[in-house]
């Protein structure tokens, strides 16, 4: 998928949803048949269930970031917190399967693996609370794959190339567009989605820790579900984005190659050159093999 | 890009060119040897691979591909543990070669009978990886299709030979590369198929015999032969 006009403009004029007119464009594209796709997004969105499940079940530690995101529950059930119930259990879920990741769990990159608890958070935080159809959830994630489809044709998904917005960025766009489109919303709404969402990450850099997914990364996977809910609430309130999202998605390829090397994936800068994280690095490395 | 590569791939973390893309590397490094007894592989890991294996588990990754784990597998974790109840003998060095790419392994597989292979190849991003190099010969494939290296020598027809077998088979051949080293020396033929699935054993062996210049031919699939 080249665009998300095409596919927007697809669907009104087959009037199908977001979902089935990604899929009619993905089925050609591919050769592969409708049923045959949608089967292998649920294998996905099993697999994705599981690496939750794992991730919940115990205390995984990462190299730098200790397992702490039960604190989010243990906040949520003791006072008023100012976040939604569905933000803060997203946000745990999201930091839950990023650590895991970082423990060298099982995960589904999503669309990497240094954003992998993005979608989960957002996709099974909603499965809890808001009880919908399985379908649905099946239907969500063809619609968040189609919009990083349409990232990686016209800019890219890789951190070694656009920063972390081509990472995490993405992720909260195809989040973004998954809960429109979970909650009934129109095609357009979805594509106001992706736009309002990318716009408010543009820019960010890629500066982790010693090389590692961990620190900032798990805690950004925790954070940035937030911008997903709210993008998604502003589009269905009607927002617009003034810029359309296939050209907001340009503007992320082109704000990507203008980062500097150093902020991208290399640590060579930004949080990854501060004196603690030289501390911690210089820590790590010292106690390999 | 299919769906399934963006919201994928299933893979053992944290990272997916420095281990789910080290796992597959060390699997087609694998399919190129074969299935022959081994007595040691020597990985020498260069660029990023070489910097930060530690903390991705690029190392654990590259033993568990050579122990045929798929990315996805969760015994991904303790491969140099079952590597050594296996008994399966391996060594890690680092190399700096100008040019290389970032994230590569040179692998330099000996068998109990002596025999070796060299094979080089690089994580190119996302979990996807490259094979650039089968004994000295420079090659390009990513091994996500079904894929086939022939050794002949360069002679006329052994092109037609091959592409006339896929034919009678009626196997679409993806891709086709043909490498040469010198004119009439040592030549080689990469063929990617469009297969869901390995081809039969057969397959490979009639392309053994489909001409008398061609020397073997290494299936870049798991043919079922025991490694360990």
């Amino acid at each position: 998928m080249r665009s998300l006009a095409e596919v927007i403009a697809l669907s009104l004029n087959q009037n199908c949803s977001f979902c089935q007119a990604a899929l009619s464009k993905e089925g050609l594209e591919t050769g592969l048949s409708i049923e045959h796709i949608r089967e292998g997004m649920k294998e996905r969105l099993i697999d994705m269930e599981k690496s939750v499940s794992d991730a919940l079940s115990q205390k995984w530690n990462g190299k730098i970031v200790k397992s702490d995101f039960g604190k989010m529950n243990d906040y949520s059930q003791s006072q008023q917190s100012l976040s939604s119930e569905y933000i803060l259990r997203a946000s745990e879920i999201a930091l839950a399967v990023a650590t895991y990741n970082a423990a060298m769990g099982r995960i589904v990159a999503a669309p990497t693996a240094g954003s992998c608890g993005i979608l989960p958070g957002l996709i099974f935080a909603y499965k809890e609370l808001f009880r919908p159809e399985e379908d649905a959830l099946v239907d969500a994630l063809i619609v968040a794959g189609s919009v990083g489809e349409v990232v990686a044709s016209r800019a890219t998904l890789a951190g070694a190339e656009g920063g972390c917005q081509a990472e995490c960025g993405a992720a909260v766009a195809m989040g973004a567009a998954a809960l429109v489109a979970l909650r009934g919303g129109t095609s357009e709404a979805i594509g106001h989605s992706v736009a309002l969402t990318f716009k408010s990450i543009l820019g960010l850099v890629c500066d982790p820790v010693g090389g590692l997914v961990e620190s900032p990364c798990i805690k950004r996977n925790g954070l940035l579900v937030s911008l997903a809910v709210l993008g998604a609430d502003m589009a269905l309130a009607g927002m617009e984005s003034i810029i359309p999202a296939d050209e907001v998605i340009d503007a992320m390829a082109q704000v990507g190659r203008a980062i500097p090397e150093s902020l991208r994936e290399t640590a060579q800068g930004g949080l990854a050159i501060t004196p603690t994280a030289r501390r911690l690095v210089a820590e790590i490395f010292h106690e390999r093999w | 890009m299919a769906l399934t590569d963006i919201i994928g791939p299933v893979m053992i973390g944290p990272s997916s060119s420095h281990t789910a893309g080290a796992a597959r590397l060390g699997r087609l490094a694998l399919a190129c040897w074969g299935g022959d007894p081994l007595e040691s592989v020597e990985i020498f890991l260069r660029g990023s691979f070489a910097h930060t294996s530690y903390g991705h588990g690029t190392d654990r990754a590259l033993i568990a591909g050579l122990l045929d784990m798929a990315p996805d597998d969760i015994r991904l974790r303790d491969a140099l543990l079952i590597a050594r109840e296996r008994k399966f003998n391996y060594r890690f060095d680092a190399e700096e070669i100008d040019g290389a790419h970032p994230n590569s392994a040179r692998f330099v597989f000996t068998g109990k009978d002596g025999r070796t292979l060299e094979v080089i190849g690089a994580s190119i991003g996302g979990g996807a990886v490259e094979l650039q190099q089968v004994d000295g010969f420079n090659v390009s494939v990513s091994g996500e299709l079904p894929s086939l290296i022939t050794f002949h020598q360069d002679t006329h027809g052994v092109v037609a030979a091959v592409t006339r077998l896929f034919a009678d088979m009626k196997i679409n051949i993806a891709t086709l590369s043909l490498y040469r080293k010198s004119r009439g020396g040592k030549a080689s033929l990469v063929i990617e198929l469009d297969l869901q699935s390995p081809p039969h054993r057969s397959v490979r062996e009639a392309i053994e015999k489909a001409h008398p210049s061609i020397e073997r031919v290494l299936p870049l699939y798991n043919e079922g032969g025991n490694v360990s």
